[in-house]
């Protein structure tokens, strides 16, 4: 059998590879290259302009990270807006919750959602209910549009370069504000602390989040497939402490099933590592 | 000719693949003298920034590919003939009046020109006669040239040698050039076009008419503005009225003998990427200017104008590629919000004056850098918005002309503390940059209005440059006058 691998550079000197059984499909949309592979040990998998965006295996990690957290916050969410999710994961998360009333979803790239639709079906499932709106369009000029109307903003952007750039200005951020609510939260992935690069990332957009928003806080997750493992998702709010506001026995009582999340993780998943904290408060 | 050749750039190329050994100037030798330098800029840019020789003609004499390049030039911006230029389209603008004026000759001009063309008069003693521009007192900017001025000008004036028009403004508006040219040329003068901000009029659709499609008898064009050639190239249009072999001379006069490479190749090959594939390109520069005026506008507070403001005559077309925004009903002046824009979200545009801003928009944007643009501009409305009732409205100070630029430039002087100067006649200039365009230059009376201005700019941020004292707090002033 052929000894096919799939790599990417997580530093200049550092790569991550999972050996192929076959590459499932590519294409070059308007926007970037989309990918997809079939692997053993992670099944199936979506890359974008080469990066790893979700396997089958660790994506649930990441998908109800980026979904509960804000739900235990505010059990009373009904209005959603989802900027990328393009596979339909977090959506397949959110619909989860009867109280639940609109997810309108913002992607901007048509390819990737139809590519989904197709070879993932396990996440893409999240785009089947009638509370799911898709729309196409570039997410900062979707939401500069928008005001005080959302209960949750999710940014489930790609990285900070290329397609998915816009996601983590600080006008965009300025323009989540503005179309969320008076109790709103903005869960934003926020890439991760570990390496250099990444790092610098990550303390850009927690410095123009921290400028915008009165109560922005930092969480993580352990996600095998991304760089270093460690990755961190934002929760900012205008009302909300992530911890103290919790409605933890509220949450469990709806029997919402999960594999990764659940209401003690949640503490710790906002007790960061002492040099994570030091790099936010650089 | 066959405008998909780019005879300089294969040239270059041709001597790249030879390997000459160089035993010439520039001494950094294609870069290895200079490793730091080649690490920097790249190998292949160092490779070919070379000095004239034989195969690659030379920039005061040309008469093989530097000719051919220019020729193929002059046929893409349907002029006669077509010069490269390596000193910016300052250097073509003083030219392009060297060229017509000497000193004592009278020339008529709006005031609202560059510093490069006052200085162009300071150098040849030429004399000159301003119109003051129309302004538009709302949005705090001066107009285009009106036909009526022209003609009163002239009547008054009439052994002037030449009229200078500015097309289009800064802000994209035109004048009516074609009928400036017919009343100019009927007495005798000759018309030359600063049209630094114009390139694209020769190769877009629907676009403002062009200084040569008008008839003028040369133009500076800044390639590198929105034709996309290195900053500091350009190009100086002559229509077949001009006597291109004395062009040349003058050129010659204060033009470098070693004439960059880098610049003449990038202006050969825009020159080529322009004329096949220009109508295309700016049709996406049009598109991309169209609906970020529309985005803006309805964010409100913000004016970004076009159009409809066409009244005729000192508004006679204006060219949609330029979004400029008036920002005075967001209570902020155009230099206010610049600065926020670069400080506060990564946004460098092309300037802001007291009530303006100019975003520049290319080839070389995308989508995704406007919507940027426009979310930025919705934040500042959202965060800084304040009142508007404490805003200097009006851009434009019709000056009083003392003197003639030459002779209060040269004249014996005193340096005065700004607040004193009210009443003298000035002898240098002092502008805000960008646009540059002075608010005194050299030969004018000093007011109490300017005073007002130029502390009140100083306030706002805007950068004020031309005078000795660098913070403008003294001016020279022409002594004993």
């Amino acid at each position: 059998m052929d000894d096919l691998w799939f790599s990417e550079y997580h530093t200049d000197n550092v790569r991550f590879s999972i050996k192929v059984t076959r590459q499932i499909y590519q294409e070059k949309s308007d926007y970037q290259w989309i990918s997809v592979f079939d692997s053993k040990e992670f099944g199936r998998f979506l890359t974008l302009d080469g990066i790893m965006m979700l396997t089958e295996r660790d994506e649930f990690i990441y998908h109800e990270m980026i979904t509960h957290p804000a739900m235990v916050v505010n059990p009373g969410i009904k209005n959603v807006l989802i900027i990328g999710a393009g596979d339909g994961g977090a959506m397949r998360e959110l619909v989860k919750y009867k109280t639940i009333e609109n997810i309108d979803v913002v992607e901007i790239d048509e390819r990737v959602v139809e590519i989904c639709k197709e070879y993932l079906p396990k996440t893409a499932v999240g785009f089947e209910d009638p509370r799911v709106n898709l729309i196409y369009q570039d997410g900062l000029k979707f939401v500069r549009r928008t005001q005080n109307t959302y209960d949750l903003i999710i940014v489930d952007s790609t990285d900070p370069f290329g397609p998915g750039e816009v996601l983590f200005t600080k006008e965009f951020y300025g323009n989540c504000y503005r179309a969320l609510n008076d109790t709103g939260i903005l869960i934003n992935q926020h890439e991760s602390p570990f390496y250099p690069n990444d790092a610098v990332n990550m303390q850009s957009a927690h410095r123009r989040i921290k400028s915008i928003f009165d109560m922005s806080f930092v969480y993580q997750a352990h996600i095998p497939t991304y760089p270093s493992g460690h990755w961190l998702f934002g929760f900012a709010s205008k009302k909300f402490d992530p911890v103290l506001d919790m409605f933890a026995s509220e949450w469990n009582e709806l029997g919402i099933k999960t594999k990764y999340y659940n209401t003690d993780l949640h503490f710790g998943a906002f007790a960061l590592p002492t040099y994570v904290k030091e790099l936010l408060n650089e | 000719m066959d405008q998909s050749r780019a005879p300089l750039l294969a040239a270059l190329e041709h001597m790249r693949h030879d390997r000459l050994v160089p035993f010439d100037v520039p001494g950094h030798k294609h870069g290895k003298g200079n490793p730091e330098l080649t690490e920097f800029l790249g190998e292949k840019c160092l490779s070919v920034d070379v000095n004239s020789m034989k195969p690659l003609d030379n920039l005061c004499h040309p008469v093989s590919v530097i000719k051919e390049a220019e020729q193929l030039a002059a046929e893409a911006f349907s002029a006669a003939n077509a010069f490269f230029m390596v000193g910016g389209t300052t250097s073509s603008v003083q030219s392009m009046i060297l060229s017509n004026v000497k000193a004592g000759d009278k020339i008529i001009l709006p005031r609202n020109v560059h510093q490069s063309v006052i200085n162009a008069l300071v150098l040849c003693g030429a004399v000159p006669i301003y119109i003051n521009p129309q302004t538009n007192r709302d949005l705090g900017i001066a107009l285009g040239m009106s036909v009526s001025d022209v003609a009163r000008a002239i009547d008054e004036h009439p052994t002037a040698k030449a009229i200078l028009v500015n097309n289009p403004t800064y802000y994209g508006i035109c004048s009516d050039l074609k009928s400036i040219v017919t009343l100019a040329h009927a007495r005798g003068m000759r018309v030359l076009v600063d049209e630094a901000h114009g390139t694209h009029f020769y190769f877009g659709t629907d676009m403002p008419i062009s200084a040569m499609a008008a008839g003028a008898d040369m133009a500076a064009v800044s390639m590198h503005k929105s034709g996309g050639s290195l900053t500091q190239s350009s190009l100086l249009l002559c229509s077949a009225a001009v006597n291109a072999d004395y062009v040349r001379k003058i050129i010659n006069l204060t033009q470098t003998t070693s004439g960059s490479y880098l610049l003449l190749s990038s202006l050969d090959i825009s020159r080529r990427n322009l004329a096949l594939n220009g109508v295309q390109i700016f049709e996406k520069v049009k598109r991309y200017a169209n609906y970020a005026r529309e985005e803006i506008n309805q964010i409100g507070d913000y004016y970004a104008y076009s159009k409809e403001l066409i009244n005729g005559d000192s508004i006679f077309d204006f060219d949609t590629t330029k979004l400029s925004v008036n920002t005075l009903g967001l209570g902020l002046a155009g230099i206010e919000v610049y600065d926020l824009l670069r400080d506060e979200y990564g946004i460098q545009i092309e300037f802001g004056d007291l009530s303006n801003i100019l975003a520049y928009i290319s080839v070389g944007d995308k989508n995704k850098s406007i919507e940027r643009l426009i979310g930025s501009l919705g934040e500042i409305q959202r965060l800084y918005k304040r009142s508007n009732k404490d805003m200097l409205d009006s851009e434009y100070i019709s000056p009083v002309v003392l003197a003639s630029p030459q002779e209060a430039f040269y004249a014996e002087k005193e340096s005065l503390p700004l607040l004193e100067c009210s009443g003298r006649v000035c002898a240098e200039f002092v502008m805000c940059y960008p646009p540059g365009i002075p608010i005194l230059a050299p030969g004018e009376a000093v007011t109490p209005n300017i005073i007002e201005y130029i502390k009140y700019a100083k306030d706002k941020g805007c950068m004020i440059t031309g005078p000795e004292s660098m913070d403008v707090s003294f001016l020279n002033v022409v002594k004993g006058a």
